[in-house]
């Protein structure tokens, strides 16, 4: 990283932390689930724009963690921020065993198994033996957590430094990741992986570990993102909350880490315009943003400033050597 | 004993409709190695039109014919237009360019019909053929519908110059088009015959679980897994597949499981078979060259 990319985030940092003293609470609250909607992309990203892996299922990851927090605040009294680091854990270990036959699986069929997964998991979520913990089609009411310490924040304000803290911690393991032997270990799988593994990457492992990473990134904003909204249910967890992922990380940019935020406030704000034109609207919006961000943009939002990036720096390059 | 044989034939009837989606599957597939995740929403588009068409002041079977007709337009359309440019991009391309066409189909349907549920006509009579106790006319009609396509199909790719001309170019691209064969116009007429079926499905399901625009949701899942069951290559497998998990589905969510995790039975058939026999049933086993 040099001086300039840290100069970029410093002050971007800066302003998501006054962000909540300059809009209203509802807005607030919309930008703690953009925040939560950035773990889960980068989750995601992780898997499919790192390794390869196509999951069209990450809604149910989603749901998972969601409700490992909503159970454990309602029936065991755990406090929320100890349901976030479990929900993690629990989706690490689901996304790993759930990764292990999928390793069988190459690109299409993978993205049927997981596309599997994501319509079956509200009929899962619903079944009546589990009812006792899960509430059924009811779903789970949790309450909102005050800001502890006697801060002078109120609870929306509070929610947003916590995700936003999470969040901070959640990128920076993944940017280490990513950019150490495994992250490159990942990369390799996904460009060449039988060459991956004439090099002596670790192939299985990796791609079973990837897939629980990615599932533990998911399932943490599951979390954060039951604990802000108050609620589960298991109609909110449909196969559309795995293509609104989708969207996010086709839209953010794919193998990108700043990607994950581009499409968070996108699929966060795009619906809440689109809405007044119809219910159907952002859906429509959705679709042809998919098709048209694959026909002209492949690499999404943050491929494009990095194109552009790259552009002016040639072009100053230019300017300074005229014979180049 | 009542109670299983009215499921298994209930199973019977589903199965027949599964097996028309899983056949349309299998086409695209087929003709391109691409598993087409936008066809239950393609198919409940086009069950819409023939509901537009029947509340025009159409017959219930020029309503059909035509509904065909359009489907087979618009698939054809969708393949030239949509899926041309990804033709070679890699898979992920692909399955995001789905389901882009998956979200467009389901929100338009909603945009101009609305998503109130909506009754959809059966042809066949509504009280039960021969008195019988365990089937009613219109399961049994629309396993005669099933078979008729799957007939028909069969004769038009086993007799016709153009099926074997579409054989070909599934087959073989590149010696197909050697011999002449306008291969990217037979991949079209794939989508188009894949998006007529569908429709017929579709127009058939639509009686029993009621018009609405998630409509194909279940019915898809259960489509995939008697594809993979079949073998995703094998068009007699599919529907073979398809059958099966109707009657599977049937008997399961009856007697063993219950209603609630009927969809469960499609994740483990599909998770099942992928991992333990990839090509199903009667599949090609596939080896990749390295």
């Amino acid at each position: 990283m040099n001086r300039r990319a840290l100069i970029v985030i410093a002050v971007l940092l800066a302003a998501a932390c006054v962000l909540p003293f300059l809009v209203s609470n509802y807005r607030t609250f919309q930008f703690t689930l953009v925040l939560v909607y950035a773990i889960a992309l980068l989750g995601l990203n992780i898997l499919t724009g790192y390794n390869g892996q196509i999951s069209l299922g990450h809604g149910a990851f989603y749901a998972i963690g969601a409700y490992t927090a909503a159970i454990l605040m309602d029936k065991f009294g755990v406090p929320y921020w100890a349901t976030v680091p479990v929900a993690g854990a629990v989706c690490l270990l689901v996304g790993f065993l759930f990764g292990l036959p999928a390793l069988r699986l190459e690109g299409l069929y993978l993205a049927l198994a997981t596309f599997a997964l994501g319509v079956s998991m509200p009929q899962l979520l619903k079944y009546h033996h589990l009812e006792k913990w899960t509430g059924g089609v009811q779903g789970i009411v949790i309450a909102k957590p005050d800001p502890p310490f006697g801060l002078p924040l109120n609870p929306d304000q509070w929610l947003y430094y916590f995700t936003l803290a999470v969040m901070l911690v959640m990128f920076f393991l993944a940017w280490n990741l990513l950019r150490g032997r495994i992250g490159r270990a990942m990369m390799a799988i996904r460009d060449q992986h039988i060459a991956a593994e004439a090099m002596g990457v670790n192939t299985a492992m990796v791609k079973s570990l990837t897939f629980g990473v990615s599932a533990l990134y998911t399932g943490v904003a599951g979390a954060l993102g039951a604990i802000a909204v108050q609620f589960v249910a298991p109609d909110s967890f449909n196969i559309f909350l795995s293509i609104v992922f989708l969207v996010g990380i086709v839209i953010g940019g794919l193998a990108s880490i700043p990607g994950a935020i581009f499409g968070a406030i996108f699929i966060q704000f795009v619906p809440n315009i689109a809405d007044e034109l119809s219910k159907a609207a952002p859906w429509a919006i959705f679709g042809v943003f998919l098709i048209g961000f694959v026909y002209l943009l492949p690499y999404g939002v943050a491929g494009a400033i990095r194109m552009l990036l790259a552009r002016l720096a040639r072009k100053g390059q230019n300017n300074r050597s005229p014979a180049g | 004993m009542d109670a299983f044989f009215h499921q298994v034939l209930a199973g019977l009837a589903t199965g027949g409709i599964y097996a028309s989606v899983a056949l349309a599957l299998v086409m695209i597939y087929q003709a391109t190695h691409l598993i087409n995740f936008a066809q239950g929403e393609l198919a409940m588009f086009c069950t819409y039109l023939a509901w537009a068409l029947i509340n025009a002041g159409f017959g219930y079977w020029p309503a059909f014919l035509l509904t065909v007709g359009l489907s087979f337009l618009l698939g054809v359309a969708i393949e030239r237009v949509v899926i041309r440019p990804v033709e070679n991009s890699p898979v992920l391309a692909v399955v995001v360019v789905f389901i882009g066409l998956l979200v467009i189909l389901n929100s338009i349907t909603g945009w101009i019909f609305t998503y109130t549920m909506k009754t959809f006509p059966s042809p066949f009579p509504t009280e039960p053929l021969f008195g019988n106790r365990f089937i009613s006319s219109h399961e049994i009609g629309a396993i005669c519908v099933t078979l008729v396509v799957l007939l028909l199909l069969y004769a038009f790719f086993r007799f016709t110059p153009l099926g074997l001309a579409m054989r070909a170019a599934a087959q073989n691209p590149a010696s197909a088009k050697l011999v002449g064969i306008r291969v990217g116009w037979m991949l079209a007429l794939g989508w188009g015959l894949a998006a007529a079926i569908g429709a017929v499905a579709g127009m058939m399901v639509a009686p029993i679980v009621f018009l609405d625009p998630n409509m194909m949701g279940g019915i898809l899942l259960y489509a995939f897994a008697a594809a993979l069951v079949g073998g995703v290559d094998s068009p007699g497998g599919a529907v073979f597949g398809g059958f099966l998990v109707g009657v599977l589905e049937n008997v399961l969510g009856a007697f063993v499981i219950g209603n609630e995790l009927k969809l469960a039975v499609a994740l483990v058939l599909i998770i099942g078979v992928l991992v333990v026999r990839p090509s199903g049933f009667f599949g090609k086993v596939h080896v990749t060259r390295v």
